[in-house]
């Protein structure tokens, strides 16, 4: 097994050996329920799509991620494992890279139980198989960027409860750049690039069903950056 | 081998560690002594790549450690003080953890395992969390997964703090075994330790290293203590001080008729012999003819008593 998939398996053991992973599944998979029947009224609307899901995934993901991430570095740093794992003969980019896809695999996870919405539903109307797996798939990559966010964080410090809370502040403030609440306040020129740079925003189209490959390029990118960043953050470490 | 060359550390405006120099050979098993804070961990974190330095280097069988820090680790094994591991899991899902990072194959693994499984006595304990072992049990696991890829260098931090006095004999009988095929270096501040398991010592104080050296040449004193029956205390004063090597001549007492001198030597030179002699040919009666060597203990209060003065 190479590194990278032995610091995931790892981290992914980690995760259902302590109820992380199970409350956040539950919490997911609940929430998605709650927001698809009752904040979206599916039964009232009477269409037969996932809309009301996919328009509060972005809110829903942004609320959960921290917490799959904010374990991720602040506890290794806390209990001094940091010290055994950077002293392993593994490079910065596979510790990181095997992190981000435990986590993203438990998303993943969080996602597939919110599937028998759609088997639901298209046994109720005729369901459009094609937005969903746009939603699914747009969902999946703006997780991806909320999570290398979160891992970043919590590589910055030991304290998870600060980690928790800088991802959150730092995931709002990338949802909230593209909402109307904040491009309303700016000309036009200026809001626009906003919307583009908004996580929440660019989610908007590929929850109507819209898949533009910019917009699954730049959830990509976010999440390579952010990435990046942690991987900055562990070779600083070694400075200091 | 294993090279520092003026290796020096800050942490902000703390000096952690002001230009350390040494070469350690293959096979020695070299014990890091100093008082807390003297730096010995932080050279540690050095070699093993976990910190940078701020100047100076530090080579392993001719590696650069911040030049190529994987190919050192793949060489070393490294246990960290009070051994972190990760208590939510088992004993053998740590160490397959391990092997599968050290990039050993699936039966290599295996037999690598079971071998420092019983190397380390551990066995009863490898399908227990590790969070609930004990702390000689832990440090064991952590031990069991530091030598795992049967690496040449051995790099121990406080290997016996917060063990029982069971386990730090059984820890030391570990560290002696595994010193005849291995360079081993251990860091601690409990003296004993190094007497028990150590044929070198380095005295790290203040960031500095104060003395380095196998622990006869930094227990050896340069006094030897003579006391003969002598016709005449001046005679043998003059007797004494005409021997080569010997520096000053300290008359401490008497005792009947033996007179007891403490003669200063210069570094390095025995005169036991030539005293015996020049004894022996006057005819007198010798009681006492020892050398007036030091314990590692005072050598090292020594040390940080010239430290502090100097600080101060």
């Amino acid at each position: 097994m190479n590194r990278t998939s032995s610091i995931a398996m790892r981290e992914l053991r980690a995760y259902f050996n302590s109820p992380i992973a199970y409350v956040f599944l539950l919490a997911f998979g609940g929430s998605s329920m709650f927001a698809f029947f009752y904040v979206n009224a599916f039964f009232a609307r009477g269409q037969a799509d996932l809309r009301g899901l996919f328009s509060a995934l972005p809110l829903l993901t942004l609320l959960l991620v921290p917490a799959l991430t904010m374990r991720l570095w602040a506890e290794e740093a806390k209990t001094g494992t940091l010290e055994l794992l950077l002293t392993l003969p593994a490079k910065d980019v596979e510790l990181v890279w095997g992190k981000f896809l435990a986590s993203w695999a438990l998303l993943a996870v969080g996602l597939v139980i919110t599937m028998p919405l759609a088997i639901t539903v298209s046994a109720l109307g005729n369901l459009d198989w094609g937005p969903v797996f746009g939603g699914y798939l747009g969902a999946l990559l703006l997780g991806a960027a909320y999570l290398a966010v979160g891992q970043f964080v919590s590589a910055m410090t030991e304290n998870q409860i600060l980690a928790f809370i800088l991802a959150l502040v730092m995931c709002i403030v990338l949802y909230g750049l593209g909402t109307e609440m904040i491009t309303g306040v700016f000309p036009d020129r200026t809001a626009t690039i906003l919307r583009a740079l908004g996580t929440g925003s660019r989610f908007q189209s590929i929850a109507r069903g819209v898949i533009d490959l910019r917009d699954l390029l730049y959830y990509v990118s976010l999440t390579l950056f952010f990435l990046g960043l942690g991987i900055g953050v562990l070779r600083a470490k070694r400075w200091t | 081998m294993i090279e520092f060359r003026d290796l020096e550390k800050s942490y902000g405006e703390v000096q952690a560690l002001r230009g350390i120099s040494a070469t350690i050979e293959p096979g020695q098993v070299v014990g890091l002594l100093g008082p807390n804070g003297a730096g010995k961990t932080t050279a540690m974190r050095i070699l093993v790549g976990y910190f940078l330095p701020t100047a100076g280097t530090v080579r392993v069988a001719g590696i650069d450690v911040t030049q190529d820090p994987l190919a050192v680790q793949q060489r070393i094994g490294y246990l960290p003080e009070n051994a972190p591991i990760y208590g939510e899991m088992l004993v053998q899902e740590f160490l397959r953890f391990v092997a599968d990072m050290r990039g050993l194959d699936a039966i290599t693994g295996r037999k690598r395992i079971l071998k420092a499984v019983d190397r380390c006595d551990i066995g009863k304990v490898l399908t227990r969390p590790i969070a609930h072992l004990s702390k000689g049990y832990r440090q064991r696991v952590g031990l069991a997964g530091t030598i795992l890829h049967d690496p040449e260098i051995l790099i121990l931090d406080e290997p016996t703090t917060g063990l029982d006095p069971n386990q730090i004999v059984e820890m030391r009988e570990l560290i002696r075994e595994m010193g005849r095929t291995k360079t081993v270096i251990l860091s601690t501040h409990i003296l004993p330790e190094v007497e028990a398991s150590c044929n070198r010592a380095i005295i790290l104080i203040d960031g500095q290293i104060r003395a380095d050296g196998t622990l006869e040449e930094l227990t050896r004193s340069s006094v030897q203590v003579v006391s003969v029956a002598a016709d005449n205390p001046g005679e043998a004063v003059q007797l004494f001080e005409s021997l080569p090597g010997v520096v000053a001549v300290e008359h401490e007492g008497a005792v009947d008729r033996f007179h007891t001198y403490r003669l200063k030597l210069l570094g390095g030179s025995d005169v036991g012999a030539a005293v015996f002699d020049a004894v022996k040919e006057r005819g007198w009666s010798m009681r006492e003819l020892r050398r007036d060597d030091k314990t590692l203990e005072q050598v090292f209060r020594e040390l940080t008593e010239v430290a502090t003065e100097e600080a101060a």
